[in-house]
């Protein structure tokens, strides 16, 4: 679905080095890797963001619906949700059920400001998946969230994901938990400049996947 | 925008009518012709809105604030947007802003009429060219604060470039573009007068000039009032409900998660 081929050499210093791999149609990846690193550079690389990476560093990108869920909601604070919702190509049709799979039915005429953080999180969410996207980029969207929240939006997440089998998600998070709940990939990005230190499935449990990180980064 | 309260509604009506008093007594104290008191200059306005010279001046006034606004404004917005978005058009013409700002209304008044002669025309340019640049600097703060976070949204979600004006730029230029509008109105209407008073055959300023020739004060104060309230007018009916109504998402009543 999306060859990445991004060559970190081709610039003078790089936050991204060599990466090679694929995204492929029902990979659930979980992109892990120290703070600063570079793991929301690549994200915003693959949604050509990133003015750094050139996008032949992209194979399939241009037939690529992508939708990309930001640390912060980045809805326009002057737009109703449904409105919010539109301006990204929603059919007016479609905004409540689109609303009502992120558990924000009736807040169609709210403005974001009014919305608590996660509430605003799940909005944001909606609008990723009003783009019908083939591929779903989440940065870190479980941080500052509480456990409990963090626990309902994973559980949703991981519904939409199922109910979506052919959606992709490229999901960047600390906790390796999130990798057991969600993923069936796993990356972890790690170097200066940064790489795929390690690409392989996720194993059924943390302990495993904590395991197999240890013996790849001594430091973990 | 936060917690600023609001002021009891009196408190809007101490200062002018006291002032309007101060000036009745004053006046009455005085006695002299060169300060009328506010019944002799309600008696003028009543007698020249009566024979009509005060609606062909004011239209005449207005007409021309209204061209040259809206003149200014296209221009000012469109310059003072791409110079805070290209920092080489920016570099380009910072000078040159710079040296229209520090020019004198007087001297481009002078300019344009000597240039192009008493007509029409040179009077509207000449005020358009000593507004554009106040726009153009305003409107320059405005693109530079734009967010870049939306824009990368805006970019991620592959928004084309109407929507992008539309939906992201225009709600954060609002802010720049009423300040524009208010310092413009005000501004605008100061030089117009100015405009008329060297060379033309009506308006405010036409009538401004004539009064002074013969130290008439009560028509002065008159026509300047005049025009004072129907720039107040303007304020009332257009700005403040246009402002009113974009930003009604930050009404802080609204807030309850």
């Amino acid at each position: 679905m999306l060859e990445l081929r991004i060559k970190g050499r081709d610039f003078e210093r790089p936050v991204l080095g060599d990466i090679f791999t694929q995204i492929r149609r029902g990979d659930r990846i979980c992109l892990l890797g120290p703070s600063g690193i570079g793991k929301t550079t690549l994200l915003n690389a693959i949604a050509g963001l990133d003015r750094h990476t050139p996008a032949t560093a992209f194979r399939g990108r241009e037939s690529l619906r992508l939708g990309y869920l930001f640390q912060e909601h980045r809805l326009l604070p002057w737009r109703t949700l449904g409105q919010n919702l539109a301006i990204v190509g929603a059919a007016p049709k479609d905004i409540d059920r689109l609303l009502e799979s992120v558990s924000l039915t009736g807040y169609k005429h709210h403005f974001p400001d009014q919305l608590s953080l996660g509430m605003a999180r799940r909005a944001a969410l909606a609008r990723c998946l009003a783009v019908k996207p083939d591929l779903l980029l989440l940065d870190e969207p479980f941080a500052s969230l509480d456990p409990v929240r963090a626990g309902e939006l994973r559980t949703l997440i991981s519904g939409l994901l199922d109910a979506h089998p052919h959606m992709g998600m490229l999901c960047v998070t600390h906790d390796a938990s999130d990798a057991t709940a969600l993923a069936n990939r796993l990356w972890y990005l790690d170097g200066h400049p940064a790489h795929l230190q390690w690409d392989a499935p996720v194993a059924s449990d943390v302990e495993t996947i904590v395991q197999s990180l240890r013996t790849s980064m001594p430091l973990l | 925008m936060t917690g600023r309260g609001y002021a009891p509604v009196w408190c809007y009506w101490v200062v002018l009518p006291g002032l309007v008093v101060l000036w009745f007594l004053v006046a009455m104290a005085l006695d002299s012709s060169l300060l009328p008191t506010p019944l002799a200059v309600g008696r003028t306005l009543y007698a020249e809105a009566a024979n009509g010279e005060l609606w062909l001046n004011l239209g005449a006034t207005l007409a021309r604030v209204a061209v040259a606004f809206v003149i200014a404004m296209g221009l000012g917005v469109t310059i003072g947007v791409v110079m805070g978005r290209s920092e080489t058009t920016n570099a380009l013409l910072d000078p040159l802003l710079l040296l229209m700002l520090n020019l004198p209304a007087l001297v481009t008044i002078i300019l344009m009429y000597v240039w192009f002669g008493l007509i029409e025309s040179a009077a509207v340019l000449a005020v358009v060219i000593n507004k554009v640049p106040n726009v153009a600097v305003t409107l320059r703060e405005g693109a530079r604060s734009l967010d870049p976070k939306l824009e990368a949204m805006a970019t991620a979600y592959r928004l084309n470039r109407w929507q992008r004006t539309r939906e992201v730029w225009l709600p954060q230029l609002f802010p720049y573009l009423m300040a524009a509008m208010r310092g413009g109105l005000a501004l605008i209407w100061k030089i117009v007068l100015v405009v008329e008073l060297l060379g033309r055959s009506n308006g405010v300023g036409f009538k401004l000039n004539l009064a002074f020739q013969v130290f008439d004060v009560a028509t002065i104060l008159a026509y300047s009032l005049a025009f004072v309230a129907v720039v107040q007018v303007i304020e009332l009916v257009l700005l403040q409900p246009l402002e009113r109504r974009a930003s009604r998402w930050r009404r802080p009543e609204l807030a309850h998660a």
